[in-house]
């Protein structure tokens, strides 16, 4: 490792980029996240901010530049990007619960076969976990017989399972219907009181607004501007900002 | 959820009575035409059954089915050591009886359909010894259903170990050991019958199985040489007919091996169909895996699980429930295509048939005997096919419940 990260830096990226084929989705991102922020990355659509968050945890591969994510670079070696997965949860937009298996099973089949817990010890987590996003009698249920808003619940539960240290949201409200938003954003909000350091890609500017620390403004691939809800509620200075924020406000 | 009371003044949906003579006006015979084709599509069904029912019960010549039994069963395996078949049977039906009673579910309606295959096998009019035997393995298969039943702690293991071995036991006694009189060796050249169809399209099954999904993943590969081999080898054994495959594995193999080994012709043919249907197989796993999202295996990174974990956990299962109808399909068809084995010299059940229509004692019967005898192996095979796909109607509809 080149260079030896401050210790309260979570997620560093420096100078990252990445191609689609000609399409430059990230152009030269530089953003750390400390221990235990709430960061909300926001922006118009195709900004490339989902592209940002998935290489944390790469879901996508970046082809110039350098994250090191707790203290662990992300490069080829499959056991740094391993390493970087189990410290890391994620939620999806499309939530990608596992179909074939139980509620139960899908918060328990990361924690048995990846940390090595017994069934016993893992489901003793996940009927905990269950209970605190609020869906306990469900866990003999299989995901397609769960509302959305339940689903995506689980989907947090099983990210929880495994102890992460970030999560990563990458719209985790987009899918769902409106009377379901709130229900996914109660237990967001209560994560964000943890110690978990969370990076959220959303368009729920109340939320970020209530539990942000830290807003990054995507555009073209850029990070335009960053700062408090505050300042980026009340006194945006770009001009991009401005008129992103009047269109979605 | 709240339950919603119903209001007195709902509208309820519209009460659809069904009543046979408006079924029959409704359907049948709504207009002249329509009841005048009914009328002449009804004479000549009734033509045709009445024909087949006379003919079955007064023409047919069954007598060269009654008397080769044994022949349709097991071929010119010896009689003398025919108690190590009927052993092989009564195992692998005690198995089923054990796993109906310890699992539930597909293996019981399995072992109940076994059960009363055997009792009805036991009521036909055969020798005493068969009816005895047939009538033991059938109170053998509910003995171990109501064990597995009883004692499911004790049994489990017991009967996952005794599965395990089964296809062990069952080929060596069967094949018996030069060495040994208890057993003495029996050439595969004399297996045959339904007990040799039955032998290479399980055999073909279990091995072409793993070997197809291998296939499957090895062409969605990165590594552009595992990937190219699996292509080319696919796409190599789907150009060609499995008779080709077959006559190959006879004929040519003994070309290319140097003189002194000599593989066994049961052996090369169950090479030959099983690389014959892996390549399939290969193309319906392939599907599977195609339908799977990506965002599953996405999640499946995301929570740490490694390339091997996230294939064989969250997309294998996935990618061969939704081909399980296409899966099936094409071990029914492998079933049936045991029979052209018998072109090249081996006499599973069609080669039997083959042989028993040109016996000369059926000579002076007018017309042949080929008639009765294709409809009793047809009918075999027929029992076979429609319970493979009786079983995976089932499989099919306990494995929904994820996606409902």
């Amino acid at each position: 490792m080149t260079a030896k990260p401050a210790n309260d830096d979570i997620i560093i990226c420096r100078d990252v980029h990445k191609w689609y084929g000609d399409f430059h989705v990230l152009n030269g991102i530089n953003a750390t996240v400390r221990r235990g922020e709430v960061v909300v990355v926001f922006g118009p659509s195709g900004s490339g901010k989902s592209t940002f968050i998935r290489t944390i945890n790469r879901l996508e591969e970046h082809q110039r530049g350098q994250i090191i994510v707790d203290g662990i670079e992300m490069s080829n070696d499959l056991r740094n990007i391993e390493a970087i997965r189990r410290e890391t949860g994620m939620v999806f937009q499309q939530f990608n619960l596992f179909p074939h298996l139980t509620v139960l099973q899908n918060i328990t089949l990361a924690p048995m076969w990846v940390r090595k817990r017994t069934r016993k010890e893992a489901e003793q987590t996940a009927h905990q976990l269950l209970e605190r996003v609020g869906i306990r009698e469900q866990a003999l249920k299989y995901p397609g017989q769960l509302s959305g808003g339940q689903q995506q619940r689980v989907a947090i539960a099983r990210a929880l399972a495994m102890q992460p240290r970030i999560m990563l949201f990458d719209e985790p409200t987009s899918a769902l219907d409106p009377e379901m938003i709130k229900e996914v954003l109660e237990v967001m909000k209560d994560l964000a009181r943890s110690d978990i350091t969370l990076v959220v890609v959303t368009h729920e500017m109340a939320f970020a607004r209530e539990v942000a620390d830290r807003m990054l403004f995507f555009d073209k691939g850029e990070i335009v501007e960053q700062g408090t809800p505050e300042q980026i509620f009340n006194n945006p200075q770009h001009d991009r900002t401005k008129l992103f924020l009047s269109q979605i406000l | 959820m709240s339950t919603t009371e119903v209001s007195p003044t709902a509208l309820k949906p519209p009460q659809s009575s069904v009543n046979v003579v408006t079924l029959l006006r409704q359907n049948l015979f709504n207009g002249w035409i329509n009841s005048l084709i009914t009328v002449v599509l009804g004479w000549l069904v009734i033509t045709v059954l009445y024909q087949v029912v006379n003919w079955v019960f007064t023409d047919a010549t069954w007598a060269p089915i009654v008397t080769n039994l044994r022949l349709f069963w097991v071929g010119r395996y010896p009689e003398t050591v025919l108690w190590r078949v009927q052993a092989c049977l009564a195992l692998v039906l005690l198995l089923f009886g054990l796993s109906g009673g310890l699992w539930g579910g597909v293996v019981r309606a399995v072992a109940s359909g076994l059960a009363a295959l055997m009792v009805l096998l036991a009521l036909l009019p055969f020798g005493g010894g068969m009816r005895l035997y047939l009538a033991g393995t059938a109170l053998l298969l509910g003995a171990g259903f109501v064990g597995g039943l009883r004692f499911p702690r004790l049994l489990r293991w017991p009967t996952i170990m005794l599965w395990l071995l089964s296809p062990l036991i069952v080929i060596l006694l069967i094949r018996g050991f030069v060495t040994w009189s208890v057993i003495p060796f029996v050439d595969t050249g004399l297996w045959g019958g339904l007990l040799l169809t039955i032998f290479l399209a399980v055999v073909g099954i279990v091995a072409s199985f793993p070997l197809g999904v291998l296939l499957a993943l090895g062409r969605r590969s990165k590594l552009p040489v595992v990937k190219g081999f699996c292509v080319a080898y696919i796409e190599l054994i789907r150009g060609v007919p499995l008779i080709t495959v077959l006559f190959m594995a006879m004929l040519m193999l003994p070309l290319f091996l140097p003189p002194h080994v000599r593989v066994d012709n049961l052996v090369r043919v169950l090479v030959a169909i099983t690389l014959f249907s892996a390549a399939y197989l290969a193309e319906n796993v392939r599907g599977g895996l195609q339908s799977v999202p990506n965002g599953q295996v996405e999640a499946a990174r995301a929570l740490g699980l490694n390339v091997f974990q996230s294939t064989v956990l969250i997309v294998l299962p996935q990618a061969l429930r939704a081909v399980i109808p296409a899966i099936v399909g094409q071990f029914i068809s492998l079933f049936k295509d045991t029979s052209l084995v018998s072109l090249v010299g081996l006499t599973e059940l069609f080669g039997i048939a083959r042989g028993v229509i040109e016996q000369p004692e059926w000579i002076t019967v007018t017309g042949g005997v080929q008639r009765e005898v294709l409809i009793f192996v047809g009918l075999i095979y027929w029992i076979f096919c429609f319970s493979m796909a009786q079983i995976s109607r089932r499989i099919e509809t306990r494995l929904g419940v994820g996606t409902r």
